[in-house]
């Protein structure tokens, strides 16, 4: 077996890009498996939704000339749509098999990137960085790491903060959390179940949707961009048990983690290189790790 | 003003369970602060009739006015909010909340903004709860969990308050203690439907009872009247 270390400096910006996307990852799957685990949905559309924030951050920060306003509009309308699919769409599919919420899901993907294609167009576009986080943070002479990453890192960490102290510390986590274990014991204290599921539905798009728009000055903006990150998520959301929010951002990391270092360490086990040439399966393999050791996921509910 | 009509007047109720036809034109009514025993074997529709007044299971035919609003087809937090609360069979606690917050979810001013059972109230009726609000539903033992969904259920500062076989399964003792605090919570003036096998204790603290075979009312009488003919327990309920 034979390894060959990184050196300090580019191990450090690896780590960072690794939290980075990892945390990033999170954005997107705690609303996937807030869904999934309150609602029972799986909402194979998920993913879409971070391409729609990209191409609205895109769009808007034209339009606004600010990528802060155009975040903030952006994430109005990923409510407002989340909301409106909710309410047309998902909530008839609460009550039934997964093979009705995968067809229709599936459905809407491709009904999401025919319109992408219609109202945006297919070509791929940049956008730039606010010139107030333009700036790198120098490391060494010669390294240096972009100040806009480390402010992904910071927004997603607050996000992440923010989430917790709501599903755990309030009075509207507490219906939630009581929703998601008797749905019809909630509605006989007088909460209005559907009403529930409507904002946690919208709020789980919107934070997808950010994601994509916080993602898009590093990323770019490109078709299908949503369909990547959904297979990825489905991965955070089974390593971190379904449903679990703290599951989901501690798999976020480790995939962050599993695939960047994947990428850039060089191994070989008996003459025979197995990194990077294999990082494309890295993820994978910590999946199957994790579910043979743990089969309910790292933060998952054991099967009565 | 408090308005003096009936806070549930369900009429003609049939309901179905799938192909079975479990109600028959049953008729419910209940006054403020009366306090109805609901009996009957195991089967013959008396959960069925809670759930159809809940919302839960609305009726095929019939009509259920909640406080003189037709609530027939109406959600079931709608329903609640008009002043019914409701402790299921097998008590339907939230296992993933602790008991405080069980508790503090359920909280809300009665109709007319009545906020007469505080959290401090609710304690002070069930102290073995204090000792466990920070334990899950689910480390509690089965008179504990009836204590909170009690206490739950009061939370929402109800007029009418629905129990369902609220002993079933618990020690005599805890029983005894269960029907105590329930008698106290009639004497308040909250109206209730009590479910329960235990012929003498729920006519000890009610004013009505219905006897329901085969989703038909066949007694409907008051518990003085019951006591006077233990031929109607004998023959309905078999003691």
């Amino acid at each position: 077996m034979r390894w060959l270390a990184l050196p300090f400096d580019t191990f450090a910006i690896q780590l960072l890009n690794a939290v980075q996307y990892g945390l990033l990852l999170f954005l997107v799957a705690s609303g996937l498996t807030l869904v999934f685990g309150i609602m029972g949905v799986i909402n194979l559309a998920h993913g879409s939704f971070y391409m729609i924030g990209a191409y609205l951050a895109w769009s808007l920060a034209e339009h606004f000339g600010n990528l802060g306003i155009a975040i903030v509009v952006g994430v109005a309308l990923s409510l407002l749509i989340g909301a409106a699919l909710e309410w047309l769409f998902i909530r008839r599919l609460y009550d039934r098999d997964h093979l009705y919420q995968v067809l229709l899901t599936y459905g809407l993907i491709l009904i999401v990137e025919e319109l992408r294609s219609i109202v945006w167009g297919d070509d791929v576009h940049a956008v730039p960085v606010p010139d107030w986080l333009a700036a790198s943070i120098p490391l060494t002479d010669t390294l240096s790491y972009p100040v806009y990453r480390l402010w992904i890192s910071g927004v997603c960490i607050a996000l992440a903060i923010a989430m917790a102290f709501v599903i755990q510390r309030t009075r509207i986590g507490m219906t939630i959390r009581a929703g998601a274990s008797n749905r019809e014991m909630a509605q006989s204290l007088g909460i209005d179940i559907r009403f529930v599921q409507l904002v946690v539905f919208a709020v789980g798009i919107a934070l997808a949707a950010f994601a994509g728009m916080i993602a898009a000055p590093v990323s770019s903006v490109f078709p299908g961009m949503g369909n990547q990150v959904i297979i990825i998520c489905f991965v955070v959301v089974v390593i971190g048990g379904i449903g679990s929010v703290k599951g989901a951002l501690v798999a976020a990391l480790l995939i962050g983690l599993v695939d960047t270092f994947g990428k850039v360490l060089e191994l070989e086990v008996a003459g025979i290189p197995v990194l990077p040439e294999l990082a494309g399966m890295s993820v994978y393999v910590l999946m199957a790790i994790v579910l043979l050791w743990r089969p309910e996921g790292l933060f998952g509910k054991r099967a009565p | 003003m408090r308005d003096v009509g009936p806070i549930v007047d369900a009429r003609g109720i049939h309901a179905h369970y799938g192909l079975s036809h479990v109600l028959h034109g049953v008729d419910l009514i209940v006054h403020p602060g009366e306090a109805i025993g609901l009996m009957g074997r195991n089967g013959m529709g008396k959960t069925t009739l809670l759930r159809s007044v809940l919302g839960l299971l609305p009726p095929r035919r019939g009509s259920v006015h909640v406080r003189g609003v037709d609530m027939t087809r109406a959600a079931p937090h709608r329903i609640a909010r008009a002043g019914i609360a409701y402790v299921p069979e097998g008590r339907g606690i939230f296992p993933n909340l602790t008991v405080r917050e069980n508790l503090i979810m359920a909280a809300r001013p009665g109709v007319g903004g009545r906020n007469e059972w505080t959290y401090d109230r609710v304690l002070a009726t069930f102290p073995r709860l204090m000792e466990r609000l920070g334990h899950g539903g689910q480390q509690l033992s089965g008179g504990e969990q009836q204590m909170l969904t009690i206490g739950r259920a009061l939370m929402t500062n109800p007029d009418l308050l629905i129990l369902d076989e609220a002993t079933e399964g618990l020690a005599p003792l805890i029983a005894q203690e269960i029907w105590r605090i329930i008698g106290q919570i009639c004497a308040t003036g909250v109206a209730a439907i009590l479910v329960d096998k235990n012929l003498a204790a729920v006519t000890r603290v009610t004013d009505r009872n219905i006897i329901l075979v085969k989703g038909r009312v066949v007694f409907e009488g008051t518990s003085a009247e019951l006591r006077a003919n233990p031929a109607i327990g004998l023959q309905h309920l078999g003691v």
